[in-house]
């Protein structure tokens, strides 16, 4: 049972434990670089969900063949990927945001450590 | 009219690139195109709150003609109008006070506020007007995206109090999309009406299921509900005014429409209460953070740092309004967004307006500004009223709405915890009160302190904190008219379950 699960189910396993590295990273990491970094993964692993989704066995891309003609169940699903696209897009503008408060920060207290910066933080307020 | 829906989100978006070209030109030139733009657009949106008001039926668009549920619709229905209305008319207030503000809080960054604020308010619109689920993620996120730059302008601590907001938020988003991905692998549709009629089949299925919790987990992070709340007091307090005035009243609140539209229109009637009681633990949260809010902005001593944790316990009445599950309480939610939006509003201009004046945040050190400041401190007082909740101010008649709901459902612990909560606003707010209007001349404390600069307070200041004030008594008189003619709409379906 358990295996027959994971064989047919493992790359949503792999995918929560993605999203479950990531989650790790932005929430315990002390370094707030390293918090992007999870951040970064976190994403990854919803775009890897939407991929893993339209995914079908033995599909083939989403372009009409004359020979395969127009039923569905041959090509993979387009709309998940051109999700993906818009969600990629959307994950790169966060991360250049998230990258640039950290610039701020770091040019005004010289550290990216947690604990370090409000330290420096309470001092000089 | 039928184009509306659309052209309200995308004239913002057009302005928003024009007003940072002209930006590079001249610092003028960008603001006033800016102004322009949102003042256009909140034309708009009151003339589609109008055609709604009036009886008119919901006003549809399909984008590239592209008919639903193929295409992307844009649907303006009486609960889009009203949200739609009250971002833009508190946006274009905002507008008209930011730039004496900024100039002091934020200097040379003005060029690149205008577009960023009104990349906000077409995000905010978007939200609301769209009719897809995957839409609502991406105007979600360029609002989002737009605030992260706006909030982080102010300060290092500013930036970096927003960076925590920005990873938070990232989580909320992040939850959001992968319900909608569960969704959509269950139902095959991203149109929310469609998705509607196809839910009540699948409502059984653990991902449909697993797609509400996601959902619903992840706005509620956005909508900084308790116990998500811990980044609101530090970047509401590190923000320029201006950008806390829209960032405050609005922002969350659409978060909170978010669930409210899932609630009522995608998720089948009931789904959150008998397949998954997901309702109930926003319920309890709520309450937990209404307490939570209102005691900790007892004990503040800056004033933003204050309003931010009210805005904690006063977004936990719309939760709560929500969580009831019966037309009265979901009225009172809605009646609390724009009340909430007016009154928080105004405060956090009244709180840019005095920082102007005279550099002062903490509240002790406003004793006796009332005396120099007449004008605004009046503002101060009719906020402080209506947050309290003394009628005939707007904030009384949400609370009553809420209470009514508390009683039809039997909730009698979360009616004890409204009331508790306006006796703790009383206590926080009145305390303020008390002190403004101290004579700085016979009071000893007062006399301590460098009087406020004599001059006067700008009209752009004046004009905007005026006319919230006013709105919140209008709101107040005309309540039984907005309930009558959008909200009751709106809280029709759960009239019948």
């Amino acid at each position: 049972m358990t295996h027959e699960f994971l064989l047919a189910r493992y790359p949503y396993v792999l995918i929560a434990v993605l999203i479950g590295i990531g989650l790790y990273g932005m929430m315990i990491k002390r370094n707030l670089l390293k918090k992007v970094i999870g951040m970064a993964i976190f994403q990854t692993a919803i775009y890897l969900l939407y991929v893993q989704g339209a995914t079908k066995v033995q599909g083939t891309i989403p372009v009409r063949v004359r020979a395969l003609g127009t039923d569905a169940a041959v090509y993979i699903n387009p709309l998940p990927q051109v999700i993906v696209l818009t969600a990629i897009v959307v994950g790169v503008a966060i991360t250049g945001v998230a990258l640039s408060l950290l610039l701020v920060a770091y040019r005004k207290y010289g550290t990216l450590d947690e604990e370090l910066l409000l330290q420096r933080m309470r001092e000089s307020a | 009219m039928s184009q509306i829906p659309v052209l309200i989100p995308t004239s913002l978006l057009l302005t928003a690139l024009l007003s940072l070209l002209a930006g590079l030109v001249s610092r003028r030139a960008g603001h006033w195109i800016a102004l322009a733009g949102v003042t256009l657009a909140t034309v708009l949106g009151l003339m589609g709150l109008a055609h709604i008001w009036q009886g008119g039926d919901t006003v549809r668009y399909a984008l590239g003609a592209w008919l639903p549920p193929i295409g992307i619709e844009f649907v303006m229905d009486p609960l889009a109008a009203y949200m739609v209305a009250i971002i833009l008319v508190i946006g274009l207030l905002v507008f008209i006070f930011a730039p004496k503000s900024l100039a002091l809080e934020a200097p040379g960054k003005e060029g690149l506020a205008w577009p960023a604020k009104i990349l906000v308010l077409a995000g905010l619109t978007g939200m609301c007007l769209t009719g897809d689920l995957f839409n609502l993620y991406v105007f979600l996120e360029i609002a989002a995206l737009a605030a992260y730059a706006l909030l982080g302008m102010g300060s290092a601590a500013g930036a970096l109090a927003t960076f925590r907001y920005l990873l938070i938020g990232a989580v909320g988003g992040g939850f959001y999309l992968i319900g909608v991905a569960f969704l959509y692998f269950s139902a095959g549709t991203l149109n929310m009406a469609d998705m509607a009629s196809l839910l009540p089949e699948l409502a059984d299925s653990r991902a449909v299921q697993a797609a509400g919790v996601f959902m619903i987990a992840g706005l509620a992070i956005k909508m900084a509900l308790f116990p998500f709340h811990t980044w609101l007091p530090d970047v509401y307090t590190n923000a320029p005014s201006a950008v806390a005035g829209l960032i405050a009243p609005v922002m969350t609140k659409v978060s909170a429409y978010a669930i409210i539209r899932l609630f009522l229109d995608v998720f089948p009637p009931g789904f959150f209460v008998e397949g998954i009681p997901l309702l109930a633990v926003v319920g309890w949260v709520s309450a937990a953070g209404i307490l939570y809010g209102s005691i900790l902005a007892i004990g503040q001593q800056d004033y933003r740092r204050m309003l931010a944790y009210s805005s904690v316990g006063q977004l936990g009445y719309i939760g709560l309004g929500v969580a009831l599950a019966n037309p009265l309480g979901m009225i009172g939610a809605l009646l609390h967004v724009l009340n909430h939006a007016l009154m928080k509003g105004l405060l956090f201009l009244v709180g840019g307006a005095v920082f102007h004046r005279s550099g002062r945040t903490r509240i002790p050190d406003w004793q006796g500004v009332g005396r120099r400041m007449p004008w605004t401190m009046g503002a101060f007082t009719i906020g402080a009223l209506a947050m309290v909740g003394i009628p005939p101010t707007a904030g009384f008649f949400s609370k009553w709405y809420l209470l009514l709901g508390s009683a039809e459902s039997g909730a009698w612990i979360w009616f004890g915890v409204i009331v508790a909560s306006s006796l703790l606003s009383a206590i926080y707010f009145f305390r303020v009160v008390e002190l403004i209007w101290r004579n700085p001349e016979t009071d000893s404390a007062a006399q301590e302190l460098a009087p406020v600069p004599e001059g006067r307070t700008p009209a752009s200041m004046l004009f905007p904190m005026a006319v919230l004030s006013a709105a919140i008594f209008l709101a107040g008189l005309l309540n039984v008219a907005i309930v009558r003619a959008l909200l009751s709409r709106v809280a029709a379906p759960l009239a019948g379950g």
